[in-house]
């Protein structure tokens, strides 16, 4: 069969830095022919609100997702063990961004 | 530094920035695609922003009580000296691009120039808009050589808009009086500077783009005095439409 050529370019996904140091959040996708027109789109989109200091863009392809038919196997196990999470440490003062 | 000159100068700067933001909200809805759309627009608002903080000013040094505003809705096409490049119409995305690269050619050296300047507002408004600028360079500037070297129709296009505008771009680096007074107070770059960094950086880009450089053709000249194309009436018709209706209409 023959593949519909969508006509807007391939779709990558955006991921902004709100402040050095900070993990990068995924903030939405782009449509671009390559990495140049990639970066620029996604700047146009996404930073000019002063969103951040430093941006990624993934060709959405490259990114590998769990099957959600996998659900079950890969995330439920971990439903009833909350002893998992560091939550009966007390923080000391002076840690930010936790 | 003579204040009226001064309000001359920033009138003629705010002018052609005024002018094409409105050629570039045009774009708006007319994109080849969803997101040049929006990055085509969002340069227009740029250059929106360095329009009114270069025509707040220029009201100001005048003294006579006239705003921004006064400016942008209430003057007819004479009195109006943005070169005539900016206000080419929107023909094809192809003289979109091409109208906007070589006036952010010319804009970037104007402010860094101005950048240095003895003025705190107009080196204020320079550094903010430098920075614009320099996107406008590189985005439009991509646009170039991707269109130039793309497919047939694609280079056929831009090169046909380079033919086309090439006889304005000489406004860009001719000298009047008052140019010269603002060269000689460091506000301005000499018309051969002008020329030379504008071609060097035009020639560079289009061998990128396996377009050639347009031949030389007769460049013409007016804006400076008030003198248009056709093209600018029909676009002041629109801009200026509900001032002219219901004069002094506010939000």
């Amino acid at each position: 069969m023959e593949e519909i050529q969508d006509t807007q370019g391939a779709l990558w996904e955006v991921f902004i830095q709100s402040k050095k140091g900070l993990p990068f959040k995924h903030v939405g996708s782009v449509h671009a022919f390559d990495k140049e027109m990639a970066v620029q789109n996604a700047r146009d989109l996404y930073t000019r609100r002063g969103e951040g200091k430093g941006m990624w863009v993934v060709p959405a392809s490259s990114i590998v997702a769990v099957d959600p038919s996998d659900d079950q196997s890969f995330f439920e196990p971990a439903d009833d063990k909350v002893y998992r999470h560091p939550t009966f440490y007390e923080l000391p003062d002076g840690i930010k961004n936790m | 530094m003579d204040k009226s000159d001064l309000f001359k100068f920033c009138l003629r700067l705010g002018d052609s920035c005024l002018i094409m933001a409105h050629r570039q909200s045009e774009m708006c809805s007319n994109g080849p695609f969803l997101e040049e759309d929006i990055a085509q627009t969002n340069l227009g608002l740029d250059l929106l922003g360095q329009a009114e903080a270069l025509l707040i000013y220029a009201a100001k040094l005048e003294g006579k009580g006239r705003t921004s505003d006064d400016l942008v809705y209430k003057r007819p096409e004479r009195d109006f000296y943005n070169f005539m490049l900016t206000e080419q119409p929107n023909t094809d995305f192809a003289f979109a691009v091409v109208r906007q690269y070589i006036m952010a050619l010319y804009l970037d050296k104007v402010y860094e120039t101005l950048s240095n300047v003895d003025d705190e507002t107009l080196s204020g408004i320079a550094l903010k808009a430098l920075k614009e600028i320099s996107y406008h360079k590189s985005h439009l500037g991509m646009w170039v050589t991707r269109l130039g070297d793309g497919t047939e129709e694609s280079h056929e296009r831009v090169q046909t808009a380079f033919n086309e505008l090439w006889m304005f771009v000489g406004e860009l680096y001719e000298e009047d009086e008052l140019d010269l007074k603002m060269q000689h107070a460091g506000f301005a770059v000499s018309g051969d500077e002008m020329k030379s960094h504008l071609f060097s950086e035009i020639s560079s880009c289009l061998t990128k783009a396996t377009l050639s450089i347009p031949e030389s053709v007769y460049m013409t000249t007016g804006s400076k005095k008030g003198i248009h194309t056709e093209y600018l009436g029909y676009l002041l018709t629109e801009m200026q439409y509900l001032q002219r209706a219901y004069p002094d209409a506010n939000w």
